[in-house]
């Protein structure tokens, strides 16, 4: 275990001393959102109707964008053969990786969320379910995108393929953190999707370091 | 029988040698038969008309995408187990027919929903589904070609298929659960409880069909993927020989 907390540290401190990465996420989320109110125009209503979709859909593609090095950086500097001959599960050591990955990018994505949700209108009484949603939420995406990491190292076409393979399997996601928040907005409960989000969260916390390790072990041969 | 005696190429081949006459012939019959009755001797439906005929086509392609996804899971579970060639052989020959399968599901669903719903696309939750679906073979199959080295094309995409394969329940759940928050209840259900003899003979030819066409089709494949390994190998090793004659 101590391998795994090694490599998380290893990771975190690469991430703070490589904050433009980081930036740039952020930079993409702010942007992209930003794109909406030109695109459908700036009616505060109807901004306030699409405010969470266009916060998460912008969320979901924000995070695709720092998939592609997670792996594949380690792969081209030989630090994924340290992987496989290190004194820990190689199950623990991707789950790692994706926990880096998830403080580094998504925990600051969450943070900025708020402001692009103000300018988008979102009513105020549903900030707290929005910020619940992506808190519960982003480590699922965080997860499923590791294994569309740990599948595409080596492979030709890497950015475009990530989102293929991530999109589809994160839309369940995506439907209910948007559920929990329309849930506040129309005065429901919004446990239950909450409670989803979190067995999805579970869910990926059980199946993707499996998956991760298979795809990695095939990389290195 | 030992069925891991089949995964030998060449007991593969004289197997599906003896196979493949009668799957591409049934598929023949059925399909023939079937269109015959479900698109000129079957009576038209009370309400929809002739464009109930869609059917005939559609449902079975539905079907077919389901079976073929399954297959294809199942070819992923034993290319992982076994690490044998054949099964990574039969994942890549059957997905471009899911595929294929999934988007006739799709189109003859589109052209079916213009006459009924009056619009080419609802966001009907099985309509979303089966859209997700195409997805995720679209997705296996780009990672199955994204590699210069086939075998792990081969691996990656298997592993793929299966995390696909354990998540196609949890993706229909929650379409279904989104479709009813969103989705007035204005779609009717077209496929009524029960169906008369006459509509459901034909049915059920077209999807015996289209599951023996699947099978010569993935037979076919599958042969030609046997072949092409072959002459990869084969044209590996005559370099390999140009090679070593060269530095002689």
């Amino acid at each position: 275990m101590n391998a795994a907390f090694a490599l998380l540290r290893r990771d975190l401190s690469l991430a703070l001393r490589n904050v433009g990465e980081t930036l740039t996420v952020l930079a993409f989320f702010v942007i992209a959102a930003t794109l909406f109110p030109f695109g459908i125009g700036p009616e505060p209503q109807i901004l306030a109707r699409v405010a969470t979709g266009i916060v998460w859909v912008v969320a979901l593609l924000a995070s695709l964008l720092p998939l592609e090095r997670l792996f594949q950086a380690e792969a081209d500097e030989g630090g994924l053969d340290q992987l496989l001959l290190a004194p820990a599960p190689l199950e623990a050591l991707a789950l790692a990786k994706c926990a880096a990955l998830w403080i580094g990018s998504a925990v600051p994505l969450i943070a900025v969320s708020p402001i692009v949700a103000a300018m988008l209108q979102l009513p105020s009484e549903a900030f707290g379910t929005l910020l619940a949603s992506l808190l519960l939420g982003t480590p699922s995406l965080a997860l499923l995108g590791g294994i569309g990491a740990a599948l595409a190292v080596g492979a030709r076409k890497g950015s475009a393929l990530l989102a293929l393979i991530v999109l589809p399997l994160a839309i369940p996601v995506l439907i209910f953190a948007v559920a929990a928040v329309e849930a506040q907005i129309a005065g429901l409960s919004v446990r239950p999707h909450l409670f989803l989000l979190a067995g999805f969260a579970v869910f990926w916390l059980t199946v993707a370091p499996f998956a991760m390790a298979a795809a990695l072990r095939q990389a290195a041969s | 029988m030992n069925w891991q005696a089949l995964a030998n190429p060449t007991r593969f081949k004289r197997l599906s040698d003896r196979l493949l006459p009668w799957f591409a012939g049934g598929a023949a019959l059925c399909l023939v038969v079937g269109l015959y009755l479900g698109l000129v001797a079957s009576p038209p439906d009370y309400q929809q008309g002739d464009s109930v005929r869609i059917m005939y086509v559609h449902v079975p392609a539905a079907w077919m995408a389901m079976f073929v996804y399954a297959n294809l899971a199942i070819a992923a579970a034993a290319s992982l187990v076994w690490r044998h060639p054949l099964a990574d052989v039969a994942g890549r020959a059957m997905a471009p027919i899911g595929a294929a399968f999934t988007f006739l599901c799709l189109a003859t669903g589109s052209l079916w929903g213009k006459p009924m719903w009056g619009t080419w696309w609802v966001w009907d939750a099985r309509l979303t589904s089966v859209l997700i679906l195409l997805f995720v073979y679209i997705a296996y199959m780009a990672l199955n070609s994204a590699f210069d080295d086939d075998t792990r094309g081969a691996r990656s995409s298997a592993i793929l298929a299966l995390v696909g394969a354990i998540n196609l329940p949890i993706i229909k759940f929650s379409v279904d659960w989104w479709n009813t928050l969103h989705q007035p209840a204005s779609v009717s259900r077209l496929d009524g409880p029960s169906i008369h003899a006459s509509m459901l003979t034909p049915l059920l030819l077209m999807a015996v069909g289209f599951t023996l066409l699947f099978l010569a089709l993935a037979l076919v494949r599958m042969r030609a993927g046997l072949i092409e390994r072959r002459l990869a190998a084969l044209s590996y090793s005559r370099s390999a020989e140009a090679g070593v004659a060269s530095f002689r």
